[in-house]
């Protein structure tokens, strides 16, 4: 199986690897997937408060190439969004952009989860309730 | 400057080696009988040269030509080995005892024949993929009529004990199947002194054309048969019909006669390469060789990176042809069963490359691959969550992961 140019591209030169303060109230953390399904994802946020604009994001990824082509991805479009803006980011997004394979779908579904988990810990965090998902993907 | 890419996936196939591609050649244009026309010259010309093949073939295994049955390759073989016998011994039982980490042509066989009413066993094999020979005869009842235990495994090179389980068969008067797949032509094989009744080989995995394989069926103490698994003209002593592959088995021979003169000083050299290989990825942290080390085919090393995803790793170091077992690929997301047998984490699982070198490595590939390998796997660590929690001596098994 190829892979497209794109995930080539950010699997070559992963934009925003690294780690945020995650003790600070502005950072919110997204760990999610399963080190037994071969995919774990850590996405990271700093948000300006008086703003709302993710400022900053961070990842680390353990995964295959599209996992971590998903992630980096996933940084790339947070900066600069609010939080609700992150909020409607959609794995099929990430697909095309990426042109993944029926069988990598699962990648972007991680960076879509992924980018949640980092939204409502940063919310919990700050007092706010946790943002159900309208989708399930399980 | 090495050649790029290099091909070290060699326990799934191996290049061909030039002295077999030219003995085949006559075989395609000038000599196209068919082995089985015995009243004009071409036919007798391919049998005579089936015959010779076969005389090279049974020689690498100890056996007598007689005792050779051709066909399609391993997987038909071991198709015919263990359908073949549960038909044609049934009144003596049903039960046939295997190994949890056998290839899936051996296991999916017996999975269909429990369907048809067989009871199977499959042993488990120890952390370092090896069973012993007491645990095959603590397994054998009054009803067991076959054994089949590989030889060599294909994700990790363990090499089974298997005269040790030859002798415990023997004794107990239940027949004796390998999958030498990946042993015969690399180390040496002797279906008499291994006490073998029946043996699975073929030739693309020792420089030979694919497409080609044999069974070694025994003929004498016992003299075992198999119930064939085709209808046709009654080819190779009526246990598989269809038309010789001439060709191949000209090339199969070959290949035999090649090993046997080679294969002593090619796993000598070979054997040094991959433990050249070997001791280098092992300096890096957190790395592990999966399977017994010592019982093992000189050409073939599995290695687990932990904290580093096999598949994301393949990717980088996509000039070198390695396996993985992962399985990010398949839908079921399930890394390897056989590295999963051994006791292993998934996790570790799914963090594993298998090396195959082959007689045309050379130095100079080990040394690229070391390189690249070593390089790949810390890029990949300094953006691996884990390789930083594990840096924090934060404890995997303590986080709550949510599984999807």
């Amino acid at each position: 199986m190829a892979y497209s140019d794109k995930v080539i591209d950010h699997y070559s030169n992963p934009r925003n690897i690294g780690t945020l303060d995650k003790s600070k109230n502005t950072v919110g953390t997204g760990l999610v997937g399963a080190p037994e399904c071969g995919d774990v994802m850590r996405l990271q946020i700093e948000v300006n408060e008086e703003t709302g604009i993710i400022e900053d994001a961070k990842f680390k990824t353990f995964g295959c190439g599209s996992a971590i082509a998903s992630s980096s991805l996933a940084t790339e479009w947070l900066k600069g969004k609010s939080v609700d803006e992150a909020l409607a980011i959609d794995n099929m997004d990430i697909v095309e952009e990426l042109a993944l394979p029926p069988v990598k779908i699962h990648c972007s579904v991680l960076a879509e989860d992924a980018i949640r988990a980092a939204i409502n810990d940063y919310r919990a965090k700050n007092g706010l309730e946790p943002i159900e998902s309208e989708k399930s993907h399980h | 400057m090495v050649k790029l890419p290099i091909y070290l996936d060699s326990n799934a196939t191996t290049p061909m080696d030039p002295r077999v591609f030219e003995a085949m050649k006559p075989y395609f244009l000038e000599f196209y009988g068919n082995a089985a026309s015995k009243n004009h010259s071409f036919g007798w010309q391919a049998e005579e040269a089936v015959d010779y093949a076969r005389e090279q073939v049974a020689s690498l295994v100890g056996a007598s030509e007689k005792e050779i049955i051709f066909t399609s390759g391993a997987t038909e073989s071991n198709n015919l080995a263990i359908k073949g016998v549960y038909e044609m011994y049934a009144a003596k039982g049903n039960h046939i005892i295997t190994v949890s980490t056998e290839h899936k042509a051996v296991l999916d066989t017996c999975k269909h024949l429990e369907k048809l009413g067989a009871e199977v066993t499959y042993l488990s094999v120890g952390e370092d993929g090896l069973i012993s020979a007491a645990l095959v005869e603590s397994a054998i009842k009054p009803n067991t009529i076959l054994v089949s235990v590989m030889y060599a495994n294909n994700e990790l090179g363990v090499i089974q004990p298997i005269r040790e389980i030859g002798e415990v068969c023997k004794k107990h008067g239940v027949l004796f199947h390998s999958d030498a797949t990946q042993a015969v032509g690399k180390i040496p094989v002797d279906v008499l002194a291994d006490h073998l009744d029946l043996m699975s080989f073929t030739a693309h995995k020792m420089y030979g054309p694919k497409g080609v394989g044999a069974l070694y069926v025994r003929r004498k103490n016992p003299r075992v048969k198999v119930t064939a698994q085709m209808d046709g003209g009654g080819h190779e002593r009526g246990m598989r019909s269809g038309t010789l592959n001439v060709t191949g088995i000209v090339g199969f021979g070959k290949a035999c006669e090649i090993a046997k003169a080679e294969m002593d000083s090619d796993a000598k050299r070979l054997g040094g390469m991959r433990d050249k290989l070997e001791h280098a990825l092992l300096t890096l942290e957190e790395s592990y060789v999966n399977g017994s080390r010592e019982h093992r085919l000189p050409h073939t090393c599995n290695i687990s990176f932990k904290y580093v995803e096999g598949e994301g790793l393949m990717m980088g170091i996509k000039d070198i042809a390695v396996s993985s077992g992962s399985a990010c690929t398949s839908a079921s997301l399930e890394p390897s069963y056989v590295l999963k047998s051994l006791g292993l984490d998934d996790e570790l699982a799914h963090s594993s490359l298998r090396f195959g070198l082959n007689k045309f490595t050379t130095d100079e590939e080990i040394d690229y691959t070391i390189e690249l390998v070593s390089s790949a796997v810390n890029k990949l660590r300094d953006m691996s969550p884990l390789w930083e929690m594990f840096k924090e001596g934060i404890d995997l098994k303590s986080i709550e992961w949510t599984e999807h």
